[in-house]
């Protein structure tokens, strides 16, 4: 049981990842801290698919006369277009909120929240 | 119509090249009056394929278009069937009505340096629509799904007000989360199945039976699709985004967006998972059923408190939505077409909708339910093709809308379920009573210091797709027979088990090799 356990340390650790992100995500009033909780819970992913292809003794998919076990290398790929994805996701999100700090003055949503009421309740 | 065998047989990559470029050339343009034409013109091209290529689907035929000549599964294949054939002419429809309408809108409500950013952005989305409707490889949908999220998060954020900026923020953030779930769900099926094609998967969740791993990999895929088709109680990051939006793009999005994410939700769950493990091990049917019917009542009850137009239309949508769902839900051949007839039909109502608000913001720049006191005497064309739209929101008789619903409610009692009959009887009344606030303010005499007062018509640019999408409501509720083909062939196309991928015909390409 506890063997089992710790053999599946990648999982856990990409677990931890994932709600320590998804925590930050939501909890966070601040949207550079949101961001940056996004990009943490993308990473577990990320972690999550490398170990999928991952195997005990295999080496780089290249045949060789001295090896005969390969890791899967296809996660590997997969997750070279996640990490594009990622960032492209995690430099628009970064742009609206330079734009968002321009247009507002701040970048904490009870700061926002509060000018938005009260623009609100002038007009 | 008769085209060269060679084009022919690249129609689905066209598909998807065509916006592209299109995308490529308004960036480059670098002009605020030139940029709309590569859009344009791409939107009539690709209209023109989704057409050919429903053409074929409605016969039946399924086309399967092998990306750079690698057969599936190890490369990549576009797989067109009935449904997706209906789905891209769907949102090419959609997406080319409403740029027809954005010439002129979009240039009244942004700053001329960002309008050929904005074309290209559209192009972009609509790349990431289509080729998120087109593709038969699992992981390929996510790709799709990135391309067109990150377009429509820029395309929220052009919108006039600094409120644009919150609403494309607040729809990024819930928006990537739920592509990244969908990323868990395939990396756990693939890790299972060892295949990302999407009939290959079928054919080995088929063979081997279900797992936990496949169990969890189909709940993350269904919740990440269902923030992204916006189903209750995923669905918080709507009505600003399509308030905040431009109106033509506000258009554009309620008519594709979350079309094409209830598309990919029916075929996960009817092609890939198949119903026996959705609907039989994880009662994936009665969650969709609950959330349906909660969709149909908060989005309905909050329209009618709405004092935005706009907002108004978008929680409508959530309220529409949940009838897609709910046809889903309950699984059988009717219900099936009764939401792919619906994902047609409210694409119709909902884009006319919004371009008759995007006609009056053109004329006063406000979509406040209180300015448009008065507009029907100045905007007759306008609010006479919102009238129209509207009725057919509600379901009025030979409207399009009519014929949805009675297929939905028909195949709920097919199920015994009269409940559901009810509520949806009862919602298309509520939808009735947020809809004659709109249209009954804007037939009363308007104040005289209102701007309505000495509103006159939108340009004829404007005027003309919203009142073709009218004159379509009408024409589809009279004679539905070339969509609801379409339908009752996806219908029966999604109850039969996927085709393996080993029986595909050679890829296109390797004969002219």
């Amino acid at each position: 049981m506890a063997e089992n356990f710790l053999d599946a340390y990648p999982w856990w650790g990409s677990i931890v990842l994932l709600s320590i992100g998804l925590y930050v995500v939501m909890a966070s009033r601040n949207y550079i801290k949101k961001v940056m909780g996004l990009s943490i819970f993308q990473t577990a992913v990320f972690i999550m698919y490398i170990q999928i292809g991952a195997m005990e003794g295999a080496t780089a998919p290249i045949v060789d006369a001295h090896h005969s076990l390969y890791a899967n290398p296809l996660t590997h790929v997969l997750i070279l277009t996640a990490i594009v994805v990622g960032v492209a996701t995690a430099a628009l999100a970064l742009a609206l909120v330079v734009r968002i700090h321009a247009a507002w003055g701040s970048i904490e949503e009870d700061d926002i929240v509060r000018a938005a009421k009260r623009e609100e309740a002038e007009r | 119509m008769s085209l060269p065998a060679g084009l022919e047989a690249q129609l689905p990559a066209l598909q998807i090249v065509v916006p592209l470029m299109a995308a490529l050339i308004a960036a480059l343009l670098r002009h605020p009056r030139w940029a709309w034409w590569p859009a344009t013109i791409a939107g009539f091209a690709s209209c023109a394929i989704a057409l050919l290529l429903a053409k074929s689907a409605a016969r039946g035929e399924v086309t399967i278009y092998a990306l750079g000549g690698w057969i599936a599964p190890f490369g990549i294949e576009y797989r067109i069937d009935a449904l997706n054939a209906l789905v891209l002419v769907i949102i090419n429809f959609a997406s080319l009505f409403a740029l027809v309408h954005a010439r002129r809108s979009v240039a009244a409500e942004i700053r001329p340096e960002r309008i050929h950013w904005l074309y290209c952005a559209w192009m972009l989305c609509l790349t990431g629509l289509a080729g998120m409707t087109i593709t038969g490889d699992a992981f390929n949908v996510f790709v799709f799904l990135e391309i067109s999220s990150l377009a429509s998060y820029i395309l929220v954020a052009s919108g006039p007000k600094r409120d644009a900026l919150l609403a494309s923020f607040r729809y990024l953030i819930p928006g990537s989360i739920g592509a990244t779930f969908f990323l868990i769900g395939l990396g756990l099926l693939y890790m299972q199945t060892g295949t990302l094609n999407m009939a290959d998967i079928a054919q080995r969740i088929g063979e081997g039976g279900t797992d936990r791993t496949i169990a969890a990999g189909a709940l993350f895929v269904v919740i990440g699709i269902g923030v992204k088709a916006a189903i209750f109680p995923l669905h918080a990051w709507l009505p600003s985004a399509y308030e905040q939006a431009p109106s033509s793009v506000a258009a554009f999005l309620a008519g594709a967006s979350t079309k094409v994410s209830l598309y990919v939700l029916m075929r996960f769950i009817f092609d890939i998972f198949g119903i026996d493990l959705a609907f039989g091990a994880l009662d994936i049917d009665l969650l969709l059923m609950v959330l349906a019917i909660a969709s149909v009542v908060a989005g309905s009850l909050v329209a009618v408190q709405q004092e935005e137009v706009k907002r108004l239309l978008a929680w409508s949508s959530i309220a529409q939505i949940g009838y897609m769902t709910l046809g889903m839900a309950l699984g059988n051949p009717a219900g099936i077409a009764a939401s792919a007839l619906h994902l047609f039909n409210h694409a119709l109502m909902k884009v006319a909708l919004f371009l008759a608000i995007g006609n009056f913001v053109y004329r006063t720049g406000s979509s406040a339910l209180g300015s448009l006191v008065g507009a029907g005497r100045g905007m007759p064309w306008t609010m006479a093709a919102f009238v129209v739209a509207g009725m057919s929101l509600v379901g009025v008789p030979l409207t399009a809308g009519f014929v949805s619903k009675w297929y939905l409610l028909a195949a709920a009692l097919e199920r015994d379920l009269w409940p559901i009959a009810l509520l949806i009887l009862v919602s298309s009344v509520v939808a009735a009573i947020y809809l004659w606030r709109v249209a009954s303010a804007a037939y009363e005499p308007a104040p005289a210091d209102s701007p309505a007062a000495t509103i006159v018509e939108a340009p004829w640019t404007m005027l003309a797709p919203l009142l073709l999408l009218a004159l379509a409501n009408l024409w589809f509720g009279v004679d539905p027979s070339p969509v609801l083909r379409l339908a009752e062939q996806a219908a029966v196309q999604l109850s039969v088990p996927f085709e393996s991928a080993e029986i595909i015909a050679p890829s296109p390409l390797s004969d002219t090799n």
